[in-house]
Order: structure tokens, then C-alpha cells, then sequence
């Protein structure tokens, strides 16, 4: 692809997805739905701006699948899993088998054989984690029943794909078409079936020790260079090469990133890798729908429209049943088990890769797998809306609807009154001092090392990104009487702030502010205790300077107390009077800023006279009176 | 600025640096939050760093007629931050001086609590003075500026208290308190006695 028509393809998706995602965002369709449909605009069934090259792009979207699973990889701490188990290897478990024999069943008597049965079934009994997971989060319907049971049986799935890549081999029936596609040989390439299941084993051995035992160390190395685009740089060179040895030996590089994720779970770097992946993952998973939405062969569906229409139908009603006897079965209340059954019906981006591998490996006909893949990505197209249909109109008819905050049986017992977020230089000082006052403290922070020691110190840190509602409500915010917000970053704070506000309206928020503009901008979100970092320090510095000058320390500290206490009255004079509007000459702001201050400080000047302690008046009274 | 409970007429200036681990004072201080008609300034709380606003406080007394120093007695004299307090507030041409007459007519009464016993406060006790020679420099500050002193009310030997007897003696602390929000004790009936206490205890019908 030359320059010119790389620009211009680029400019094409981001421009379709500029348009088309927050329509459907205000149609309220979600933003999945929007991707997919400028997908479908830009692709050959309509304008053809990309479809000659769609497997390319199909190809490099991927890649944002690829990161979402290094991601959901990441999340799975032991400790997660060992809490889901239930609904992991159960709810899991049983849809995948249910799923899987009930559609070998059906192919089976439509005529296929045993073998091609089978791959069917396996393939789409496959959800797409990439659009579920996406549309839960933006619903903000994770931390629902329904959402906890989907991530669960996702992750099954997830998992699960792993045997099914090594047992396809096994179910070659077809010559294969390895010979079709010479410009891609594999390392596997020519191997018999069990040569295969074996690669993948040895693969898949791999990258746990490779994780554990050369990347940690090597993480470790790149840390200490404290170079932040290097870390990041890093981590997605990991995923890159997981990606690159995974398609080597023919395996998804989907299905290895995953891997590498949950290794990588359990280490220190875990919350850097996730902040630093997470910006390219939702651009690429976006690139990753609008593929898909452009893949959507249409010729193929014009074809056969009632027996796509009806494999459509069919084959989600039939997921969407085992879904909801399974749901019954673990005990979810009906309005959950519908939006359960709603999520988790289609088939997903696996089935792609699974039937990709079966065609390859010789298990499916291409006519078949033609048709699954039209199937799928119809599937997919139509979760979205799906969706919507069930939040505006099924949902609203169903009485037991369960409120978010009750859905967290297993929440964390934490009854500390005081939360810091953020445990930097300026959080440290606050944390020791009330800890040295026997004032209860729980600590948010996402400096990997410095929770390791901290926790190392029986000291109470929850690690992660403090914004967050969950991460705020397993701290206990529901239940602390205050506060700290004393994170690094200006923005975040303000979004905590917002967080803090909607959530838990009854705690009360003592705020870090990095300086007046920034302290202007919590007093307008309504903060009454906001603490400028560098005011106090640089008035200490001010009164060593007037004590090396002559004058006495009393007074020196005392005009110092006088100057914040006026300075703090004049910057909430100033926050009120202030201009609503976004400056774009900053300097120009500062300076007018500069000059209003000082102006107020010479109004104040002269808080040293104090009358009570001077005899001025006294001498005179006394010296005129005689 | 401040606030200033309806009809108030009395003004306490309470002075405790330590009221977490106080028995008598905290009491005392809890009574009078009670009753009606009392502004309660609580100066160690106000000014945790001896900054006293001379302006807010000149305002409070202005605004009330009968004001109440009410604290530990320490080293035969008051907290610091009351020091602080008269050194800073009382200002030369305003509380005193030849045109300083804005407390003029005005009544000052202390409230305080002593570790000895009545009877160490004697020419033969170990003090060696009465209490009200001990207060002396308090009398002498109100005369200056023009106020009326009135005889403190003392609680002694706080060491040594049941928690009934504390709880009684803050009770008609609180009386005063009502009493004199009401104009109910009259310049010959505080005239007549040493310490406050004596006119206690103030029936209900004589408080308001």
C-alpha cells in the first residue's frame, strides 16, 4: 500500500467512525453498533472505499482483539479466578458443552459429518468477547449479576478455545489447504494432526515460562529506566511478538497474548501495562468492528437470504435458549438472566479464527465456512441492537429489576473513615501523619512497587486507577467519612471529584490542588476544601527569608498566616467572579492573574501592626495629657 | 461572620487547650450550650494558632451585654490564648484610654474550675490567697475598660469530684447563665456575695 492511499484509508475509518459512532451513541445504540455500521457504509456492499484490501485491515484489526485478551488476561488475578470458579467452570462450562453438542446435533442430522459437526458446533458456541465486554462497560452493566456471569462464561470460553485449536487437528477429514496459502507457511506447516496438538502444547508451555522467567526480569530492566513511552513501547512490543510466535506455530495470537496476560496478572506491572495498552486497545477494537461491519459479504447473504436469515435466527435462539435455562439453574433473577441471554447470544471473533483454522486444516469446506462467517458477523452486527431493543422495551416490562449496588454480595469489609487516594509524596505525608494520630486509613494507589512495600507493611492498599467507581466502592467509600484526593494528576482529580459526587454524595472530599487555576476549577465543581500543593512550602520559604532579613520569627510566621489566610479569601473571591469560558491565551490569563494578586497583597499589607501590643497611642495620650 | 444565638445577651469566651481529657469545664461548656440566649466563642478552637481577629472579636462584644470568661484556672491565671486574647482585643482608644468606652456598663464575669480546695485558697491555706485576690488582675482589666466584674463562679477541688457532683455544679452554672441572660440578679444581690455560687441554687421561676 502506497503512502497516499494508506493516508486516504485511514482517513476513511476514522472519518466513518467520527460520524457514525456518536449517532448511534445518541440514538442510544452504543458505540459498537456505530462502528459496525460505518464499517458496512465505507465497505464494498456500499460506498467501497476499503473492501479489496478488507482482509488486510480485517487482518490488522484483529490486532485489537488481540490487545483486548492481553487485557482481560491481565485481569485475571488468581485470586479473581479462584472467586468466579463457580461461575466459571459451571455456567462456563456447561454453555459451551450444551452449546456445542446441541448445534454437532443439528449438523449432524442436517447431514454433515461427525468431524464438520463438531467444528460447527465448537465454533459457534463462541460469544464475542470484543462486543459484549464493550457494550456491558459502556452500559455500565459490569458490575451486574448478569454482567459478572457473562464476563465468567466469556473467560470460559475464552480459555476453552485453546483445547479446541489443539483437538481441530484431530478432526481432519478434507485434504488440506495449507498448499493454498504459500506466502504464509507456519512452523507447524506438513505436520500430521497430533504433530499439531502437540505444537500447540509446547507453545502454549512456552510462553507461561517465557513469561515468568525472561519477561518479568525484563520488565524489571525497563522500569528502572523510568522512561513511560518506553514501558509502553515495551509492552506492546510483548504483545506484538506473543502475536508473531502464536501465528508461527499456527495458533491464534489472540489466544497467546491471553496467555502472556494471565502470567503477567499476578506481577507488579500489572496496572502499567493495562494503563499503557488501554488508549490503543479501544482504537483498534473500534477498527476491529468496522472491519468486521465491512467484511459483511452481502453478495453472499443476497444469495441466500432465508437460509442466512434463518442460521441468524436459528442459531442465536438456540444459544439464547441455553443461556437462559443455564442462567435459571445459577440463580439469576429474570430481568438479569434476559440481558445475560441478550449479551451472550451471538457467535464472536473466535468462530472467525476457528473456522479459518478448520479450512485450513482441512476440517470444513470452503461453501460451509463462507456461509458461518457471513452467519457470525450478522450475529455480531446484531447483538448491539439487540441490546437496545431488550434496555427499552423488554427490561422496563420485567418488575424484579436489580439495582447495581446490591448485585456486590462479596464485597470487601473495609470500615476505615479515611481514604487517600493517591499515595505520592504529597498522599505519603498525610497517610504517616494520621497513621501516627491512630486515625484509620485506606490507601488507593497504582505505583505497582510502592503497593508491593506498603502491603509488605500490613498497611491497607487497594491498587489501581482511583477513579474508578468499583475500585472506590471495595475500598469502603461508601462507608469512610472522607476522602483524600491527593493524586498526581489535575484532570483525574476533577474526575474523581465527579465520581465522588454522583456515588457517594456523603463523602466529604478534601482536595490537592496543583495551583490556583487548578484550585479555581474544584471550587467550581462545588469542592469547599481545596489545599494548594506548593502555597504552604513557598511561605516558609518567605518567612526564613524575613527572619534572615531582620525581622523577628513571631512576626515573621505570623504575617505569613495572615498572607494565606487573605490569599485563600481573594482566591474565592476570584473562583466566583471568574470566567466560565475556556481561555486559549493562557499566558495572557496568568499575568492578568499575577497582577490581581499582587494588587490584593498590597491592600493587605501591614498585618504586622497589631494595636493591642503597641504603645504608640498610649505615649501620645500620655505625653499630650501632661 | 459569627453567630449569634436570638435575644443573645451573654457571651462566653471559653479557653481550653486540652477539652478531650477535661471533666468539669467539659460539663460547664455543655450547659451553657444549652441554654438559650448564649453565644458560645470557643477561642482555641477559633484560633489554633493564637491569631486572634481582633476585629470579629470587638464585633462579638459589641453585640452582647454580659460577657463570660469561662476556664481552667491555671498558675492562678488564665489559659494563654485569654492572655493573648486581652493583649490583642482590648486595644488602647477603643476598650480603654480617653476615648476608648465601647465595653462601658458592660458585665464581665469568670467562670473557672481549680485543682485546690476552697480551703487552700486561704491566708493559711497553701495558696496563701483567696480566690478573689487571685483574680484580682481580671477585676482590675474590667474596671479599666469600664465593665462591671461580677463575683466569679468557682468550682475547687476538681480533682477530687464524684461525676453527681460535677454534674451539679454545672447545672447551676447553667442557671447563672439564665439568670443573668434575664436580668434576674440584681447589682445588690451580686454585691452581697463573694463567689456566684452563693446565689445558687436559682430556682426556674427566677430564670427567665
Amino acid at each position: 500500500m502506497d503512502q497516499h492511499s494508506f493516508l486516504f484509508q485511514a482517513m476513511v475509518y476514522l472519518a466513518s467512525a467520527v460520524v457514525m459512532v456518536p449517532l448511534a451513541k445518541k440514538l442510544g445504540l452504543g458505540s459498537v453498533l456505530g462502528y459496525l455500521l460505518a464499517g458496512i457504509i465505507i465497505g464494498p456492499a456500499l460506498f467501497g472505499f476499503i473492501g479489496e484490501e478488507g482482509q488486510d485491515v480485517m487482518h490488522f484489526a484483529e490486532f485489537g482483539v488481540v490487545m483486548m485478551l492481553f487485557l482481560i488476561g491481565l485481569e485475571l488475578e488468581p485470586a479473581l479466578l479462584w472467586k468466579l470458579r463457580k461461575p466459571i467452570i459451571g455456567l462456563g462450562g456447561l454453555q459451551v458443552l450444551a452449546t456445542t453438542l446441541l448445534i454437532t446435533a443439528i449438523a449432524m442430522f442436517i447431514g454433515l459429518p461427525w468431524q464438520q459437526a463438531l467444528a460447527v458446533g465448537a465454533g459457534l458456541s463462541l460469544s464475542s468477547t470484543a462486543i459484549v465486554l464493550q457494550s456491558l462497560n459502556e452500559k455500565n452493566l459490569m458490575q451486574t449479576a448478569a454482567g459478572q456471569s457473562s464476563f465468567a462464561v466469556l473467560l470460559f470460553q475464552d480459555i476453552a478455545v485453546i483445547p479446541m485449536l489443539a483437538l481441530f487437528p484431530l478432526l481432519a477429514n478434507l485434504p488440506a489447504l495449507d498448499d493454498d496459502i504459500p506466502t504464509n507457511p507456519t512452523l507447524v506447516y506438513g505436520l500430521p494432526g497430533w504433530g499439531k496438538t502437540l505444537a500447540v502444547f509446547v507453545a502454549v508451555g512456552l510462553i507461561i515460562l517465557a513469561g515468568k522467567y525472561i519477561i518479568q526480569p525484563f520488565l524489571h530492566i525497563v522500569a528502572k529506566t523510568r522512561l513511560r513511552e518506553l514501558f509502553t513501547a515495551t509492552s506492546l512490543l510483548l504483545i506484538v511478538g506473543t502475536a508473531v510466535l502464536m501465528s508461527q506455530v499456527g495458533l491464534s495470537p489472540a489466544l497467546g497474548t491471553f496467555l502472556a496476560g494471565v502470567i503477567l496478572a499476578n506481577s507488579e506491572f500489572r496496572h502499567e501495562l493495562e494503563s499503557d495498552i488501554e488508549p490503543f486497545k479501544g482504537l483498534l477494537l473500534g477498527l476491529f468492528f468496522i472491519s468486521v461491519g465491512a467484511s459483511i459479504d452481502f453478495r453472499l447473504i443476497a444469495e441466500n437470504p432465508w437460509l442466512i436469515a434463518g442460521l441468524v435466527f436459528g442459531f442465536m435462539s438456540l444459544k439464547a435458549i441455553v443461556l437462559l435455562v443455564l442462567g435459571k439453574i445459577f440463580g439469576l433473577k429474570t430481568d438479569q438472566n434476559i440481558l445475560f441471554a441478550h449479551a451472550l447470544c451471538q457467535m464472536g471473533e473466535f468462530g472467525f479464527v476457528l473456522f479459518a483454522f478448520a479450512l485450513g486444516g482441512g476440517i470444513l469446506p470452503k461453501d460451509v465456512v463462507d456461509i458461518l462467517i457471513a452467519v457470525i458477523a450478522l450475529s455480531m452486527a446484531i447483538t448491539p441492537m439487540a441490546l437496545a431493543i431488550n434496555e427499552k422495551y423488554i427490561q422496563p416490562r420485567i418488575g424484579t429489576l436489580e439495582k447495581i449496588d446490591e448485585a456486590e454480595a462479596d464485597e470487601i469489609n473495609e470500615t476505615n473513615p479515611v481514604i487517600i487516594a493517591g499515595f505520592g509524596h504529597f498522599g505519603n505525608t498525610i497517610g504517616r501523619f494520621l497513621r501516627a494520630h491512630n486515625v484509620g486509613t485506606t490507601i488507593l494507589d497504582h505505583d505497582s512497587d510502592r503497593v508491593d512495600l506498603l502491603r509488605k507493611l500490613g498497611i491497607k492498599v487497594y491498587y489501581g486507577d482511583a477513579t474508578r467507581y468499583d475500585l472506590l466502592h471495595s475500598a469502603g467509600a461508601a462507608k469512610a467519612k472522607i476522602i483524600i484526593i491527593s493524586i498526581d494528576d489535575a484532570e483525574k482529580r476533577l474526575r474523581m471529584i465527579e465520581t465522588v459526587k454522583k456515588h457517594f454524595p456523603n463523602l466529604r472530599m478534601l482536595v490537592r490542588a496543583s495551583n490556583r487555576f487548578d484550585a479555581y476549577d474544584q471550587m467550581n465543581a462545588g469542592m469547599l476544601h481545596v489545599y494548594r500543593e506548593t502555597v504552604d512550602t513557598a511561605l516558609r520559604v518567605g518567612v526564613d527569608a524575613l527572619k534572615f532579613m531582620g525581622f523577628r520569627a513571631y512576626n515573621a510566621r505570623r504575617a505569613a498566616r495572615m498572607f494565606l489566610k487573605n490569599d485563600e479569601f481573594n482566591l474565592k473571591k476570584l473562583a466566583s467572579i471568574r470566567d466560565q469560558k475556556v481561555y486559549i491565551n493562557t499566558a495572557k490569563v496568568l499575568i492578568e492573574e499575577l497582577e490581581q494578586t499582587l494588587q490584593e497583597d498590597l491592600r493587605n499589607a501591614g498585618v504586622l501592626d497589631e494595636a493591642g501590643w503597641d504603645e504608640e497611642g498610649l505615649i501620645k495620650e500620655a505625653v499630650g495629657g501632661e | 461572620m459569627f453567630y449569634i444565638a436570638p435575644m443573645a445577651r451573654v457571651l462566653v469566651q471559653f479557653a481550653h487547650p486540652l477539652l478531650e481529657k477535661s471533666r468539669v469545664q467539659k460539663q460547664m461548656i455543655k450547659q451553657a450550650q444549652l441554654v438559650k440566649g448564649v453565644t458560645i466563642n470557643d477561642l482555641y478552637e477559633r484560633y489554633p494558632e493564637f491569631d486572634i481577629d481582633v476585629k470579629r472579636e470587638q464585633r462579638l462584644l459589641l453585640a452582647h451585654d454580659i460577657i463570660i470568661f469561662q476556664h481552667p484556672f491555671y498558675w492562678y491565671s488564665t489559659p494563654a490564648i485569654i492572655k493573648q486574647w486581652l493583649d490583642l482585643v482590648l486595644e488602647h482608644g477603643w476598650a480603654y484610654g480617653a476615648k476608648g468606652d465601647n465595653l462601658k456598663g458592660k458585665l464581665l464575669m469568670q467562670a473557672i474550675s481549680c485543682g485546690g480546695s476552697e480551703l487552700a485558697y486561704q491566708p493559711e491555706g497553701r495558696n496563701r490567697f483567696n480566690i478573689r485576690q487571685m483574680l484580682a488582675p481580671m477585676d482590675q482589666t474590667a474596671n479599666l475598660c469600664q465593665l462591671e466584674y461580677l463575683p466569679p463562679f468557682v468550682v475547687f477541688g476538681t480533682h477530687k469530684l464524684l461525676d453527681a457532683d460535677i454534674e451539679q455544679y454545672a447545672l447551676e452554672y447553667g442557671q447563672v447563665l439564665s439568670a443573668l441572660n434575664a436580668d434576674r440578679i440584681q447589682p445588690e444581690e451580686w454585691k452581697s456575695v463573694q463567689l456566684m455560687n452563693e446565689l445558687c441554687p436559682i430556682p426556674g421561676s427566677f430564670q427567665s
